[in-house]
């Protein structure tokens, strides 16, 4: 590859409110090649990719030191507008999709396709007619490209965050002049297999002539597709190297700055099926969550096991707790400790001691402009009256800042939450700190049954061991019953006692976390019949 | 991006725009304006007297505003209905001829009662009208503030004070309230400090005003009330009753509005019916939005900053103005200006960040 850089980031230092995030960052990119960019959380990351595509976050705190060239020819990039300009698309970490809008219509958003009208030949070009079917082919074939499908008339409003992701890909890729285009931990919220779709993607679009930067926690994806790998640690670039010379505990070690073992949980005697203890009984749930239906399930919840949810996207494994949780319409019965629990009202749902993470961080899961404690604290003040002062009412007794105070720093401490203090806006955190946020807002509240959904969503390798040890030592030394949804089957296999595998709106199976890989393909892929056993020659 | 880079420290770390500069410029004004005054030797003290008693007699109108933006109903247009709750109690305790400390206590109490049933049903409107209520709230204040001026006059009141005098029916357009509760707080604990005359009793009633919303802020409704304004879905997963904090917001700005006339009023001396709590709502809004406010949100600082700064700027700016341009009376078009153009300003603003 003697081809000269079409990218160059020299010397990039950056702080926030006087804190360093990073120290003289050079980055350089060809085209066709796919660069791998990994480092903790907190790590810098994302921050790095706002500067190179102009967002307002970076301008507002006071702009960024170094230099960015593009062809080398030093450029200047204010906004996201000349970002896309210069040929730089971005899926953010977060997603920018305007949710009142259609798919297609997301997909084409500022780039709409026009003809001209009356008005227009007088008023000129922005008083064209949109040409709705022009903009859906496109959309649709964008789509296609990643091999989704999904109507692209559908509202992005309730899709889940699965299918926004792609949108979000399809929108970047959708572009003519793209050049440079950055991923921010784009598969986050995908299983293998829809990850898989999107390496492949990846790959199509490099071979085209454009370079990538992809960010990921998940370092075997780095080591399929990337050509070249970069790690940041604190802010500063602690390595680069081609991919032939990577080495995935070398990486992991670079990341963290030590040597990074891999705890082993110890394994649970096997519960003896006969003498079920039942703490949970859902009978005939279905739950209409746009893009996650839930048809009719079933499920009894054994007291203190962890159980794992799993399936492709879209075929409502991330429902049955929203719809239990009272946030999306659901019908059926569920029955905690034999007391029927009301469904569509989340208040009974908390009461009757359920609490959830949910997928959605930026709009459920967290209070973006509040503090990391009244985050933390907020559900069990509201629902358990815990962080008041004494008085009378209970709805007009005063928040107790020093309980939640205190109480947020063993959070902290306890899922080592990166952050300046409790004070800290929870806005101003990376990704994978405010996802443990989250958790720690539903830890909290001290559940019986803990619905977790993708828990370990955009945590880096270090911070995820730390937190499925510690769901492990809530189910086993707290009696906390997990029920955990996950789209990484690896992490499901890893904590859990059981898996059930769903398939369109249905349970497929149950499986043993030590079932073969082939078993689960085939269930996720609604081949497998629970009861009906396996049939090889089904398979397609 | 030159000129980033050389930004002094202070400005990086944001001082500048966490005062803000709407606020800055206003500032620097008024200090301009207090000079001016000083070299045109104008009564100093008689101007600071006046800005205390507006400052007053206003902040609770102000006050009313925080609720409705905590709740995520935005600026609460629709002040003079609870505005007009207040004015019917006046009037009622009035009819009874209670005076005194008992006349202005009966005149709050009836305020509130009303205040809460009508802001209540007013709230019911709203969640009709989600993301209008700003709009819908303007024309429910004028629909109102008509519909009771047929009240007002239809009114079975007999007071001969208090109606037409001739046909003997009717109320006045302004009821005075001497020998009832005029200037009832301002007289309260009131303090002479060289020259300046400090209305003690009001500005603690405004005082009080804030403490109390600075408490129910912090307490566990109040909280989940800015909750479910500020993010509905995290309100909502954990547990908070999205429409019940919105009705409380609306329900709490509306019985302010009751309260903060009736303080206005024994401050200013009369009661002032038919048109004139039309326009009251332009004020408040204006002046929270100088505080530094936006449509989402709030704190009780910015009610005291922006009450202080645009009534002081009213009280002074006049009559130096006056003195200087020798006799124009200026002063309404300058509220208008300024009241307007702020209001203006913060909605422009506001859209742009949705
Ligand atoms: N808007 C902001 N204001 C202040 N500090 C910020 C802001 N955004 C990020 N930071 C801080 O900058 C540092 C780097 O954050 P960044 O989001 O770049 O991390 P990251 O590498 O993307 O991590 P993750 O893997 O968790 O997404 C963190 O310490 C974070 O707290
Ligand atoms: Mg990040």
């Amino acid at each position: 590859m003697s081809e000269s850089a079409v990218l160059e980031l020299i010397g990039i230092t950056k702080d926030y409110y006087g804190v360093t995030v990073l120290k003289g960052i050079d980055l350089k990119v060809k085209p066709r090649e796919i660069h791998g960019i990994i480092g903790e959380n907190g790590a810098g990351k994302s921050t790095l990719m706002n500067i190179l595509f102009g967002m307002s976050v970076i301008h507002e705190t006071g702009g960024f030191q170094g230099e960015i060239r593009i062809d080398g020819e030093p450029v200047v990039i204010d906004s996201p507008a000349r970002a896309m300009e210069l040929g730089i698309g971005m899926v953010h970490q977060e997603f920018m999709l305007l949710p009142g809008f259609s798919i297609a219509e997301n997909i084409k958003l500022n780039r709409e396709i026009t003809c001209s009208n009356v008005i227009s030949r007088v008023m000129g070009k922005s008083m064209e007619t949109l040409d709705f079917k022009a903009m859906r082919q496109d959309a649709r074939s964008a789509l296609d490209h990643l091999s989704i499908n999904i109507d692209e008339t559908l509202p992005v409003a309730g899709l889940p965050v699965g299918y926004m992701q792609f949108v979000e890909i399809a929108r970047e890729i959708d572009k003519k002049n793209l050049r440079v285009m950055v991923f921010d931990e784009p598969s986050a919220v995908l299983t293998e297999s829809e990850a898989g779709l999107l390496l492949e993607a990846m790959r199509r679009l490099s071979e085209k002539g454009i370079a990538i930067l992809f960010i990921t926690h998940r370092l075997d994806e780095v080591m399929a597709v990337a050509h070249s790998i970069s790690i940041l640690r604190d802010g500063q670039l602690v390595a680069r190297m081609e991919r032939d010379q990577a080495r995935i505990d070398k990486i992991a070690e670079w990341m963290v700055g030590r040597k990074v073992e891999r705890s082993v949980l110890a394994k649970r005697p096997v519960a003896e099926d006969e003498a079920e203890d039942v703490i949970l009984e859902i009978h005939d749930l279905s739950v209409e969550m746009p893009g996650e239906v839930v048809h009719r399930f079933d499920l009894k919840l054994r007291r203190g096991e962890i159980l794992g949810i799993g399936g492709l996207a879209g075929h409502g494994k991330i429902g049955v707790a929203n719809g239990i949780m009272g946030l999306y319409p659901a019908r059926g019965s569920v029955f905690k400790d034999g007391l029927p629990v009301s469904l569509n009202n989340p208040r009974q749902a908390l009461l009757s001691g359920m609490a959830m993470v949910s997928e959605d961080r930026r709009r459920v899961g967290l209070w973006m402009d509040e503090s990391i404690e009244m985050n933390i604290s907020f559900t069990a003040m509201q629902v358990q009256g815990k962080f008041l002062w004494p008085g009378p009412l209970e709805r007009l007794r005063r928040e107790d800042r020093t309980a939640m105070r205190e109480h947020a720093l063993t959070m902290i401490k306890d899922l080592d939450i990166r952050c300046t203090g409790p004070q800290q806006i929870v806005r101003h955190l990376s990704g994978g700190n405010q996802q443990k946020v989250c958790l720690a807002r539903a830890l909290t509240m001290k559940p019986d049954i803990l619905w977790a959904s993708e828990p370990t969503r955009g945590i880096d390798i270090g911070a995820k061991q730390l937190i499925l040890d510690y769901l492990v030592r809530c189910s086993r030394e707290g009696g906390m019953t997990i029920v955990m949804t996950s789209s990484e089957l690896g992490e499901l296999r890893r904590i859990c006692d059981r898996i059930v595998i769903m398939y369109e709106g249905r349970i497929s199976g149950i499986l043993p976390p030590d079932a073969s890989d082939m078993e689960f393909g085939m269930m996720m892929a609604g081949k497998y019949q629970s009861g009906k056993g396996v049939g090889i020659d089904g398979m397609a | 991006m030159e000129w980033l880079k050389s930004r002094p420290i202070f400005w990086q770390n944001g001082l500048i725009e966490s005062i803000g500069i709407p606020r800055i410029i206003i500032a620097g004004f008024l200090v301009f304006l207090f000079v001016l005054a000083v070299v045109l030797k104008m009564d100093l003290t008689f101007l600071i007297s006046d800005s205390l008693v507006r400052i007053g007699m206003n902040g609770l109108l102000v006050l009313a505003m925080v609720p409705t933006i905590t709740c995520g109903a935005g600026l609460n247009f629709a002040l003079p209905v609870g505005i007009l709750c207040g004015l019917v109690g006046g009037v009622v305790s009035m009819s009874l001829n209670l005076r005194g400390w008992v006349g202005f206590g009966t005149a709050a109490l009836l305020g509130i009662v009303l205040a809460w049933i009508l802001g209540y049903v007013y709230a019911l409107l709203l969640d009709k009208v989600q993301g209008q209520e700003m709009m819908v709230g303007t024309y429910v204040g004028f629909s109102m503030v008509a519909g009771m001026c047929i009240f007002w006059l239809a009114a079975p009141i007999k007071n001969p004070a208090m109606v037409f005098a001739i046909g003997g029916q009717g109320l006045r357009y302004t009821l005075t309230l001497e020998n009832y509760y005029c200037k009832l707080l301002n007289h309260f604990l009131e303090i002479k400090l060289w020259g300046i005359t400090i209305p003690t009793g009001l500005l603690m009633f405004f005082g009080l005003g804030c403490a109390l919303m600075h408490f129910f802020l912090k307490t566990r409704v109040g909280r989940a009330m800015a909750a479910a304004g500020s993010n509905p879905l995290f309100a909502k997963s954990s547990g908070v009753n999205l429409n019940a904090m919105r009705h409380l917001g609306v329900v709490i700005s509306t019985v302010l509005g009751a309260i903060g006339i009736l303080a206005y009023a024994q401050s200013y001396g009369f009661l002032q019916l038919y048109t004139a709590p039309l326009y009251m709502a332009f004020p408040a809004v204006a002046s929270i939005l100088i505080g530094g406010a936006s449509l989402q949100k709030a704190s009780i600082s910015q009610v005291v900053i922006g009450t202080i700064l645009f009534q002081t700027l009213l009280t002074i700016a006049l009559p130096v103005t006056q003195t200087v341009l020798s006799g124009a009376d200026v002063s309404e078009i300058a509220r208008m200006i300024i009241s307007n153009g702020m209001i203006l300003y913060a909605l422009t603003r506001g859209e742009r960040r949705r």
